[in-house]
């Protein structure tokens, strides 16, 4: 298993995969669930706004923006 | 048989092309109103099938049935208390996965269910293929292959609807693993031992509600039972509280995801052929659009664009539309036999009423054109995407920054396009301050006064100066609003950035017309009934007959209910440096912002027309100071927004509450801010 690291310190382009969701509460963590940002669900940061916040990823068939400080609380692990 | 009145609800998430299915199979037999005590909008529409006559209901667009938000309470209740004979599950069929997750709470809710797998065209292109026989296998329901845009497949959904009524749901028990099926298994069978029992909804779907702690669900709950309940609540918040101990995750959580392992196992039985290099195209497009340098400046441009098509296409229909019912007044006055009251309020009063109504109508038509395109091409997603750091500072979503640029223009359309946002404090919180943005019918006010008390290199400055304390006062009450009455947890940004798409001619046209037909029913009549009252107030009671004179009319204003109200306000609005004349100018512009030009010209015994308001400036310059000048341009800028205004908020926030609010809210701060530089500026 890969070094567990958050979400929002990935740099465009990257691809992870989930590991968890810590804290953040209970809103965003169903949110993320409903969709699909689930345990083991392989993640590629597409790329961040031109402003520097929220951060575009892609799932395997769709693409969600989410907040820097929402990516924040997705624990992610580089494949290996 | 004759089947009459089946009612059939259409669900589906966000982006899955719900909208173009429903358009499909309603065409414009339409109808949309609110659902009750929310303001969710209910679209529904009539289908004519065979020998059955059917209600479609357009559900919100939601990822789930949970009771987070309105629109998945709305859609929920809708499924629950209407009991619909047959739900239609949209599915974009290229991102099967995460759509069948609603569709494991559907299937949960036991309800008569069709597949339809929209947007197939688009998921074969990418060379996905998906076992249909498996699908129907597995769910033990319809399924059908469509591509909603362009009709293909809409009749055999509708002979799958047909054939759905009579068919019963297979009972499809979602497995939520060892431990916590028992879990649901026990509290099920204690609420089935309970007397009366539950009636609503299934056994086994309340149960695992009130595992999850749906607050929805239990109070309902409790409600219903008080103390016979008392020992399966007990039961479960013992429940829950062990298994947060030992998975550091609550059953809410946990459950959803058992449920997204529901809809990925599924995904993966179904799935022949996986989809491969897909997106291409809005990759590209996006590369561009929310490219660093580019992303903002392309976007800017595009809000000209928009701004541009609304306000300056829509000026030449206005101006017709403004000439023809000043054609049909003087038709009318010319051919009216004699003078008196009913002429007056047919000609003034209703005809000109009705001008003031249809004068947004071309403004309406133009913007909601603009919106269904950026909306169905998936451009807003990235607008939201690209404005969220700025208007996430200020305390909003990044999607209302459209509407408030609107509000430059117009604040009716403005409000209207607040539609955009989902949240519901965003989109009341947006809605209150768009009076602030200057709009285009307080210009004249500007243009009257600024040259009459400023040399002209002041001028552009002083009017660049009233715009920037309007954006500014905005940004302000924005904090306030935030952090008191619409305060609340912020609802997650997550957001989905659906792939580019050609929005649908059709659809387009829907759009706008259903904006108009609703903006002509509900305000329309509202606005003209105001307008009536108006004309009452500022023509009524008429002081004796002078026949002829032109100095009359001064006096004739003067005599009239807004006169005297003018005269009664003076010393409420004294300390402000206003006079009575101004005063009843004011109530003028309660109609519409730039009446109250034309109002004071009357009151100065000028025409109303141009030359009368060229020597106004005189007048003005006579009677008042530059800072008197200043004071009103800032009293209007920030006070009662136009009745239309008022009533755009009324209809779109839901209750008069909110529309009173922000007609007193705002008069009370352009009161105390006119006060407070009167106060200053007449002591230095």
């Amino acid at each position: 298993m890969g070094k567990p690291l958050r979400l929002n310190t990935i740099v465009p382009g990257e691809k992870v995969r989930v590991i968890e969701i810590r804290g953040g509460g209970q809103h965003l963590r169903r949110r993320l669930i409903e969709m699909g940002v689930v345990r083991g669900a392989p993640v590629k940061v597409q790329r961040v706004a031109p402003l520097g916040d929220p951060m575009e990823i892609r799932l395997s068939s769709s693409s969600l923006s989410l907040r820097m400080a929402e990516a924040h609380h997705v624990i992610v692990e580089r494949d290996v | 048989m004759k089947k009459t009145d089946l009612k059939i609800a259409i669900a589906g998430n966000p982006n899955a092309g719900k909208t173009t299915v429903f358009n499909a199979l309603t065409g414009t037999r339409q109808h949309v109103a609110n659902y009750p005590g929310v303001t969710v909008e209910k679209k529904s529409g009539l289908l004519k099938y065979k020998d059955m006559q059917m209600e479609i209901v357009d559900l919100p667009g939601t990822y789930s049935l949970t009771a987070a938000s309105e629109d998945e309470r709305v859609a929920r209740n809708y499924i629950i208390h209407e009991k619909p004979d047959v739900v239609v599950d949209v599915i974009d069929a290229s991102n099967f996965e995460r759509n069948a997750y609603l569709t494991s709470q559907l299937l949960e809710l036991g309800v008569r269910l069709v597949v339809v797998l929209n947007m197939s065209d688009r998921a074969k292109s990418q060379g996905q293929i998906l076992d249909i026989e498996m699908i129907k296998e597995r769910l033990g329901c319809e399924v059908v292959e469509t591509v909603g845009s362009r009709g293909v497949g809409i009749g055999e959904l509708k002979d799958s609807i047909a054939r759905a009524v009579n068919r019963n749901p297979k009972d499809v028990t979602l497995d939520y693993g060892e431990e916590f099926g028992a879990f649901v298994d026990e509290v099920t069978d204690s609420i089935a031992a309970m007397k009366g029992g539950v009636d609503y909804a299934s056994k086994r779907w309340i149960a695992t509600k009130l595992l999850e702690y749906d607050p929805q669900v239990v109070q309902k709950f409790t409600d219903t039972y008080r103390s016979l309940g008392t020992t399966i609540m007990n039961r479960v918040r013992e429940i829950r509280k062990n298994v947060e101990g030992h998975h550091r995750a609550s059953l809410d959580i946990l459950f959803a995801e058992r449920r997204y392992g529901f809809a990925a196992g599924l995904y993966r039985e179904i799935l022949r052929k996986e989809p491969s290099g897909h997106r291409h195209f809005s990759d590209s497009v996006d590369d561009l659009v929310t490219h660093r340098f580019i992303g903002i400046p392309l976007f800017l441009g595009l809000m000209y664009l928009v701004f541009y098509v609304t306000f300056t296409f829509a000026g030449l229909p206005m101006e017709w539309i403004e000439n023809g019912v000043g054609w049909l007044g003087n038709l009318v006055a010319t051919y009216w036999p004699g003078d008196g009251p009913i002429k007056s309020l047919v000609v003034d009063g209703a005809i000109s009423g009705v001008g003031g109504v249809l004068v947004f109508l071309p403004n309406i038509l133009l913007l909601f054109m603009c919106i269904s395109i950026l909306e169905d091409s998936g451009y807003m997603a990235r607008v939201a995407f690209i404005m969220d750091k700025l208007m996430h500072k200020i305390g909003l979503h990044g999607k209302s920054f459209i509407p408030m640029v609107l509000g430059f223009g117009c604040s009716v359309p403005a409000i209207m396009a607040t539609r955009t946002l989902e949240n519901r404090r965003d989109r009341l919180t947006t809605m209150l301050i768009i009076p602030l943005m200057s709009c285009g019918a307080k210009l004249p006010i500007y243009t009257l006064f600024i040259p009459a008390f400023f040399p002209m290199a002041w001028r552009p400055r002083v009017l660049w100066l009233l715009y920037l304390t309007g954006v500014m006062l905005a940004i302000l009450l924005i904090r306030i609003l935030r952090s008191s009455m619409l305060k609340g947890e912020s609802t997650p940004f997550v957001m989905e950035l659906p792939p580019y798409r050609v929005p649908t001619l059709k659809g387009i046209i829907i759009h706008m017309w259903e904006r108009s037909k609703l903006y002509l029913k509900k305000a329309g009549t509202i606005i003209l009934a105001v307008s009536i009252v108006m004309w009452f107030l500022t023509s009524y009671p008429k002081p004796a007959e002078i026949p002829g004179a032109q100095e009359v009319r001064g006096t004739a204003i003067e005599y009239s209910f807004a006169g005297r109200i003018g005269h009664a306000m003076e010393p409420a609005i004294k300390p402000l440096g206003f006079d009575w004349r101004i005063g009843t100018a004011l109530i003028g512009a309660m109609a519409a912002k730039e009446v109250f030009v034309s109002q004071l010209a009357i009151i100065f015994s000028l025409s109303g027309d141009e030359s009368g308001i060229s020597r106004l400036t005189e007048k003005l310059r006579k009677n008042y100071t530059p800072l008197i000048g200043i004071c009103v341009m800032l009293f209007c800028l920030i006070s009662f927004p136009c009745m239309a205004t008022i009533v755009m908020t009324k209809r779109e926030s839901g209750s008069w509450k909110w529309a009173i609010f922000q007609l007193v809210g705002l008069t009370m701060l352009a009161y105390l801010i006119t006060l407070i530089v009167y106060q200053v500026g007449i002591r230095i």
